[in-house]
């Protein structure tokens, strides 16, 4: 693969006592949305928190864009471009949408266009501009941890399950709206356990196992071959969908 | 994502919850109230009420910076008080010197005094308080019970430091000329220095409540409190804000001293480790992290301790205890919890 945004090598992480990763290699290509899979605790959190600097590497390295941002305080790698999308989606309650917005648009003033174009994308955010985000519903608060991710251009987002816990039709919505976001510039790197989300969006997958990546390759292939999924997720993939 | 496939809908508060959460607004107004039913005599209710209100807003003053420092960065700093006492003496140095503008019977040459004597203050408190959180406080990030040991030592070192520099007996401290005596009011007494020290308090608050809601660093105050962890992945430096939040904090504790000084016109090395249980008890009550919930919980604490002096001196000692459990009893994470994110 011809100059990666992203790789992760040979990278463990500890959380106190608990050794989560334990060697992940990953590497994630310029442009289009890359898959990471998994059964819960496979440690796919815990990678994006790590790559993200909330967590930091005992061993490995990470590379974004070449340099090294293994270690470097989570300020510094926001600023280098990367957004980070939590599975709790790290909105503030306390804050109104629009001060929510105005938080991650750290170059002070917004981009009218693009905001249209966020508002056009998540309606919720228009309409409730002046509410406060705790007063949404999980859907609302989803599109509001996306929209705010990317109220600036970032070079990578990373997404950590924004399926979890929505209503189907909000889920269809939401990959109609990550589908839109794949074709701008911005890559992304998305961790999912809805198979039909992850499929539909995918172009590269990653599957990780007790903190490995333990198999990297084509998503169309992937979803195209249900032994694979058998054997590398340990149950039916079909379940998911 | 077009308007048709998601159709924008807000979760609307209960009436039960929205009455839930301006419950606390209430409170103060109905002890108000209570008070002026068990005094009976209007005008000595009113002398109390501006006693309390008076009393309530220094606590505020001093107990702000400890509850947004807790919410921000979860650190316990039991040393908060040692900014009180020096602040209070600072504060008397600077009128000492001055004592050519406090004796003037000119108002303005009094408050210049005053003002310059706070400044003085919240500089020295804030600088200490720098110094205090690199040195002290930055190494225990995360550990509670380390956090309580270091800041009560750094408490006791300050105190000694006042001893050093001031000496070990409690000093007077003269109120300016215009800030003595007492005013009339619809046949209440009341201080000039009380109606001072309640200017003084509601302007700072009005300003707290300005720059936490409607600037950018007091959105990331808001936020941070919330989730630290969140407002760093947005590309911001919370360590950085935290020892700006924790400056301010010390400087308000040093002003709140010099106020407290200038009440009380007596200080003393321990000032402010006494204080500190009244501020401790204000903290809890307006919930850890709670900029509302402190200004409220210090008026509740500032009115019922003046009523209860008055109606029934034994039990005011206890009082505002008493009021802590109830409160608890009634909302156990306080009037205003700061909802973390998990």
């Amino acid at each position: 693969m011809a100059d990666p945004l992203l790789t992760l090598s040979g990278v463990h992480t500890h959380i106190g006592p608990y050794h989560i990763l334990q060697g992940v290699d990953l590497v994630v290509p310029r442009g289009g949305v890359s898959v990471l899979l998994g059964r819960n605790g496979a440690g796919k959190s815990t990678t994006l928190r790590t790559i993200m600097g909330l967590l930091k590497p005992s061993r490995g390295e990470i590379r974004f864009d070449g340099r090294l941002i293994g270690g470097t305080p989570t300020p510094a790698i926001s600023r280098a471009g990367i957004a980070y999308v939590p599975e709790n989606m790290g909105v503030f309650s306390d804050l109104t949408v629009g001060e929510n917005m105005q938080l991650a648009a750290t170059q002070g003033a917004f981009d009218a266009t693009r905001l249209s174009w966020i508002k056009a994308l998540f309606p919720p955010i228009a309409t409730f501009w002046e509410k406060p985000a705790g007063t949404l519903s999980g859907g609302q608060k989803q599109m509001l941890a996306v929209a705010r991710a990317i109220i600036e251009p970032r070079r990578l987002i990373l997404i950590d399950e924004p399926s979890k816990g929505l209503a189907p039709a909000i889920v269809t919505a939401m990959t109609r709206a990550l589908g839109e976001l794949k074709e701008t510039d911005t890559t992304i790197l998305l961790v999912e356990q809805n198979f039909a989300m992850a499929s539909a969006l995918g172009d590269t997958v990653s599957v990780m196992d007790d903190g490995r990546v333990v198999h990297a390759g084509d998503m169309a292939e992937l979803s195209g071959d249900a032994g694979m999924q058998e054997r590398l997720m340990g149950l039916s993939l079909e379940v998911h969908q | 994502m077009s308007e048709t496939a998601i159709r924008p809908k807000l979760v609307a508060a209960s009436a039960g919850d929205r009455l839930r959460k301006a419950a606390p607004l209430l409170l103060a107004p109905v002890m108000a109230l209570a008070g002026l039913i068990a005094i009976a005599d209007p005008a000595t209710w009113l002398t109390l009420t501006v006693a309390g209100l008076a009393m309530g807003l220094m606590i505020f003053i001093m107990a702000s910076g400890l509850t947004v420092v807790f919410g921000l960065m979860d650190v316990i700093n039991f040393g908060h008080g040692a900014f009180v006492s020096v602040g209070a003496f600072v504060g008397f140095t600077v009128l000492a010197w001055l004592a050519g503008w406090t004796e003037n019977p000119a108002v303005i040459m009094n408050l210049a005094a005053v003002f310059l004597a706070i400044l003085a203050s919240m500089a020295v408190t804030g600088v200490l308080g720098l110094a205090f959180e690199r040195v002290i406080v930055a190494p225990v990030y995360g550990h509670h019970l380390k956090q309580i040991l270091v800041t009560m030592g750094g408490l006791i070192v300050a105190q000694q430091l006042i001893h050093v520099v001031w000496g070990p007996d409690a000093i007077h401290v003269a109120r300016p000329q215009s800030l003595r005596g007492s005013v009339i009011v619809f046949d209440a007494v009341i201080e000039k220095y009380r109606l001072f020290a309640v200017a003084i308090g509601l302007v700072l608050f009005l300003g707290m409540r300005h720059v936490l809601r409607s600037t950018k660093v007091g959105l990331l105050v808001r936020a941070g409190v919330e989730n630290g962890e969140m407002v760093e992945a947005l590309g911001y430096r919370i360590r950085r804000l935290f020892l700006v939040v924790f400056m301010v904090g010390s400087a308000l504790a040093g002003l709140g001293g010099v106020m407290w000084g200038l009440y009380n016109e007596t200080i003393t090395a321990h000032m402010g480790s006494d204080l500190m249980v009244l501020v401790f008890i204000v903290v809890i009550i307006g919930g850890l992290g709670s900029i509302e919930g402190c200004f409220i919980g210090a008026l509740l604490v500032g009115l019922l301790s003046n009523y209860m002096t008055f109606l029934a001196p034994k039990v005011a000692l206890v009082s505002t205890i008493a009021l802590m459990v109830g409160v608890l009893m009634w909302r156990p994470e306080g009037l205003y919890p700061v909802v973390k994110a998990k």
